[in-house]
């Protein structure tokens, strides 16, 4: 075991590292978290282990992660024999460029996750505010992936997936857990579309809860015309 | 017949969960379409307002239940809370935009399983259901489904290989199903899984599902997680069904299924007039 994961199921955030892991074929211990309902991730045994009262938690040795832009870094730095996930040209425009969007992972987080929290468990928030912040977000990586595509570049930094494409996947492609808001359905973000694709077709690719492999995809998302599901 | 709001305010609906970390002192939620507050005091007492109202409140089942009516029925009983060696699992509150009538048949469809949960509680090619028995228990009031098989590939946390699988079914109010199941681990016992439904509106539900297992391997975390897994997948189908209502007239079917549990469970709720969330009359409501 590599290390360990302290892990909720139905987090984007420790999909992230669920997900990364399985691309790059490394084993971990993985301790479930009871997130909801009984907020163990405040606990004092788990505040212990980690103070930020978050999920997920990767341990290794001393090290203790609370932050997934950190652990998506390590496990590249780490593991990842093709230096590609982590750009490791020494160019620093290009891991500047990784480093912007791994930053707009955290609002992501903050705004569809967020949402998402508040659609599934009716966590307090301001609903309309946070829902207007995660469809500008959506825009605004629906503009930057249309023109990554003028120049034949399927992800977000490059012809090559890198940490900020995982950084970036599950809230944007969880977006539909939200609600039927408009502004929330990939319907209207046909770059964000072709992305969601290139990302379930990289190998070891697996799904979580709202996020299907592409074989699951229920009928109403590979056709959107079809919203009706059999009565009886 | 009586109006579908009247008869639903009879029930008792739940509302929380007995030791909630994160409850607020003041807890506002809505119960057939209302507005209302749940209050827990400094020495830990309970009250339910809905404006000047009081409402009846009770636990059970590690949750609070609320009713509207001052002489509701009384609540279901499970006989099995009874037994100590059992691991009692609340499972927290998942919100789903659908009638909560759609939620409790949707638990009761066993033919969904392997398209749904495939690889934990179906898979393919066993989608068979062999045939089965459903009854209405007169003297309860409830819907009963017997030995009801299935081929699961994991029907719980503990199981460590595929088993047949047999099901119990009951409903015993409009808007609660438990089931009991086999133990993947011992033979003179069953698990027992529910799910206990708050109607926020017509439209809408929050779902709690309890668990009472023998299961002395899996930590809580796991069980829930287990649970919370298997219920979003159901959520993403509940969201996409269309009419929201579940619709009642036998006529507006069009039988696609093995699901004779369903059935029987509009039928009942047909015959006792309990129609908040279902559909009636089809023509008003139209499609998203
Ligand atoms: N900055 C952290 C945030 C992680 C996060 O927000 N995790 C959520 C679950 S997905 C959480 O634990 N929230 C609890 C809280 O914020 O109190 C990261 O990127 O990993
Ligand atoms: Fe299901």
């Amino acid at each position: 075991m590599e290390f360990t994961l302290y892990d909720y199921a139905l987090s984007g955030n420790c999909y992230k590292v669920r997900l990364f892991a399985s691309i790059l074929g490394v084993n971990y211990e993985k301790i479930s978290v009871e997130f909801h309902p009984a907020a163990e991730h405040k606990s004092e045994t788990m505040l212990q282990i980690s103070p930020a009262g978050t999920l997920p938690i990767l341990t290794v040795g001393e090290m203790v992660l609370s932050e997934t832009q950190a652990m998506l870094f390590w496990m590249a730095k780490t593991y990842d024999r093709s230096g590609a996930w982590w750009p490791n040209n020494y160019d620093p425009m290009a891991q500047a460029m990784v480093l912007q969007w791994l930053g707009f992972s955290g609002d992501l987080t903050a705004t569809i996750g967020q949402a998402r929290l508040n659609s599934l468990f009716q966590t307090p928030i301001d609903r309309a505010k946070v829902v207007k912040c995660s469809v500008t977000a959506l825009r605004r990586l629906e503009a930057h992936l249309t023109e990554q595509s003028f120049e034949q570049k399927k992800f977000i930094t490059g012809v090559f997936p890198t940490i900020a494409d995982l950084a970036c996947f599950p809230y944007v492609a969880l977006s539909g857990d939200v609600g039927t808001d408009p502004g929330l359905e990939h319907d209207s973000y046909p770059a964000i579309r072709n992305w969601i694709y290139e990302i379930k077709s990289l190998p070891g690719f697996i799904p979580m809860p709202g996020i299907f492999e592409m074989h699951q995809l229920k009928d109403h998302e590979a056709d959107p015309t079809i919203r009706q599901v059999p009565e009886g | 017949m009586m109006n579908p709001v009247e008869r639903a305010k009879q029930d008792w609906y739940p509302i929380g969960i007995v030791s909630d970390p994160r409850r607020p002192k003041r807890y506002a939620t809505r119960v057939l379409g209302k507005d209302i507050v749940l209050e827990t005091k400094e020495e830990g007492s309970l009250s339910v307002s809905c404006g000047d109202e009081s409402w009846e409140i009770t636990e059970a089942y590690d949750h609070i239940w609320t009713s509207p009516s001052q002489n509701p029925k009384p609540l279901f009983s499970i006989p099995e809370e009874n037994e100590r060696d059992r691991r009692f699992v609340p499972c927290g509150v998942v919100h789903v935009r659908c009638s909560p009538l759609r939620a409790v048949e949707n638990f009761l469809d066993i033919a969904h399983f392997p398209f749904v949960h495939t690889d934990v509680l179906g898979s393919e090619p066993h989608t068979e259901v062999a045939p089965y028995k459903v009854n209405i228990d007169e003297t309860k009031d409830e819907v009963i489904a017997t030995k009801v098989k299935f081929f699961q590939p994991q029907a719980a946390k503990s199981a460590n290989e595929g088993i047949v699988t047999e099901y119990i079914y009951r409903v015993p109010a409009p808007m609660t199903a438990i089931l009991y199941k086999t133990c993947p681990n011992r033979d003179d016992v069953l698990d027992i899984i529910s799910l206990f439904v708050q109607p926020i509106d017509e439209d809408n539900c929050a779902v709690w599902p309890w668990m009472a297992l023998y299961d002395d391997e899996s930590s809580m975390a796991d069980m829930v997680e287990f649970q919370q897994l298997i219920f979003l997948q159901d959520r993403n189908i509940l969201e996409n069904q269309i009419p929201k209502r579940l619709p009642i007239d036998p006529k507006m079917e069009i039988p696609t299924r093995a699901d004779l549990t369903s059935v029987a469970y509009r039928r009942w709720l047909k015959k006792s007039g309990a129609l908040y969330g279902a559909l009636i009359q089809p023509a008003e409501q139209s499609a998203e």
